[in-house]
């Protein structure tokens, strides 16, 4: 595991990332526990423009038992926050909310009212690439787990099917 | 059977729907007052919410991307869609900003007679260079304004738009108004259209203005 020189600063970032993504993998296996109790699908965040440092991830998760996300990370921006949006009198209001229930067997979608909110984006997130997000996730027993995620990188326009613009 | 008595009294039962059916109308609109439409001088009736009585909106002094000082009368003669939003929002303002591209797409040869306008709400973030960017990646037509505090808060007080930012926890949270702001090609500001308003409703209202005129 430990590499015969030191990586350039760059390849040590990727590698940190990979190393988080192998000890994650590895830990529910360790202790002898089941997989991650949630699948996510339909996962995709949305392009930027260059100079632009915040943007959005959308998701669908669904968990086999009662848990909760508590936060999600990834290696492209300082932080990922999960966010409510709320349109109250015309006005769009948007707090950081510290979990999310997920309840058993129940598709909870992070499409509009709750998203991924991506903040302090190290690099413009181009069309046509794919990344990693890490999902937290407190399970039924009260235990941690990183759950990684693969999302495509899609156009800044890209219009939610529920949204206004694509007829509700 | 002898098929002249049917097709009579087909006749008759037909003629007996009609007179039902016509009955019933004139029974419907003579308690609800006949569709808004049929009256010759009605004033045209819009998705949006009609403000025009309101005396809303008038000029603004911002910026476009290349520095260029812009107001409200450089867009005489065209019906100008305007919303407030900034570049780091994740989901409202794109949403905004595709619909206004959708707008013109639904327009066809008309949306010439048309101008959306973005007006950051975040100008300390939104840079003139990102807005450039920003904006006409949703359509080449779009512009973004920006401007000082001083003249961001006047634009945003003469359309009664709200906006607040605020720190909280090291992030900047922009709360804002989501609605479009109709303009009429006299610079007189005529509906609101909400966020939710589909594109085909607000392509509808700006047709309706263009034949206004």
């Amino acid at each position: 595991m430990i590499p015969a020189r030191r990586p350039a600063p760059g390849r040590r970032r990727a590698l940190a990332a990979a190393t988080a993504l192998l000890a994650a993998a590895s830990l529910p296996g360790a202790r002898g526990a089941p997989p991650p109790p949630v699948s996510v699908r339909d996962a995709w965040i949305r392009g930027t423009v260059e100079g632009q440092t915040g943007s959005g991830a959308y998701l669908e998760i669904t968990s086999r038992e009662d848990a909760q996300l508590v936060g999600a990370s990834a290696p492209f921006t300082d932080r990922v926050e999960v966010h409510e949006m709320r349109e109250v009198d015309g006005r769009m209001t948007m707090r950081r909310i510290e979990r999310l229930a997920l309840p058993a067997n129940t598709p909870v979608a992070l499409d509009h009212d709750y998203h991924l909110m991506l903040i302090g984006l190290h690099q413009q997130l181009r069309v046509g690439q794919t990344l990693t997000l890490t999902l937290e996730i407190l399970d039924a027993h009260g235990v941690r787990r990183a759950v990684a995620v693969q999302a495509p990188v899609r156009p800044l326009n890209t219009v939610v099917a529920a949204h206004p613009g694509q007829g509700r | 059977m002898n098929g002249a008595p049917d097709t009579r009294w087909r006749r008759a039962g037909a003629l007996g729907v009609g007179m039902v059916a016509l009955l019933a109308a004139a029974t419907y609109y003579s308690a609800n007052g006949l569709p808004r439409h049929w009256g010759a001088r009605a004033a045209t009736v819009f998705h949006a919410r009609d403000v025009s009585a309101e005396g809303w909106g008038g000029g603004f002094t911002l910026s476009d991307a290349a520095g260029r000082p812009r107001s409200l009368a450089d867009f005489r003669g065209k019906v100008v869609l305007l919303t407030f939003g900034y570049t780091h929002c994740p989901d409202a303002c794109p949403t905004t900003l595709a619909k206004l591209a959708e707008v013109r797409r639904l327009l066809g040869p008309e949306a010439r007679h048309v101008q959306g306008i973005f007006v950051t709400v975040d100008p300390e973030r939104d840079t003139a260079p990102l807005l450039g960017r920003y904006v006409p990646s949703f359509d080449p037509s779009l512009i973004g304004l920006r401007g000082t505090e001083a003249q961001t808060d006047a634009a945003a007080q003469a359309y009664h738009a709200q906006y607040q930012i605020t720190e909280y926890q090291g992030n900047i949270m922009v709360d804002h108004t989501t609605s479009t702001y109709v303009i009429d090609p006299e610079g007189k500001t005529r509906l609101v259209s909400p966020y939710d308003q589909t594109a085909r409703a607000l392509a509808d209202d700006v047709l309706a203005l263009l034949r206004e005129g």
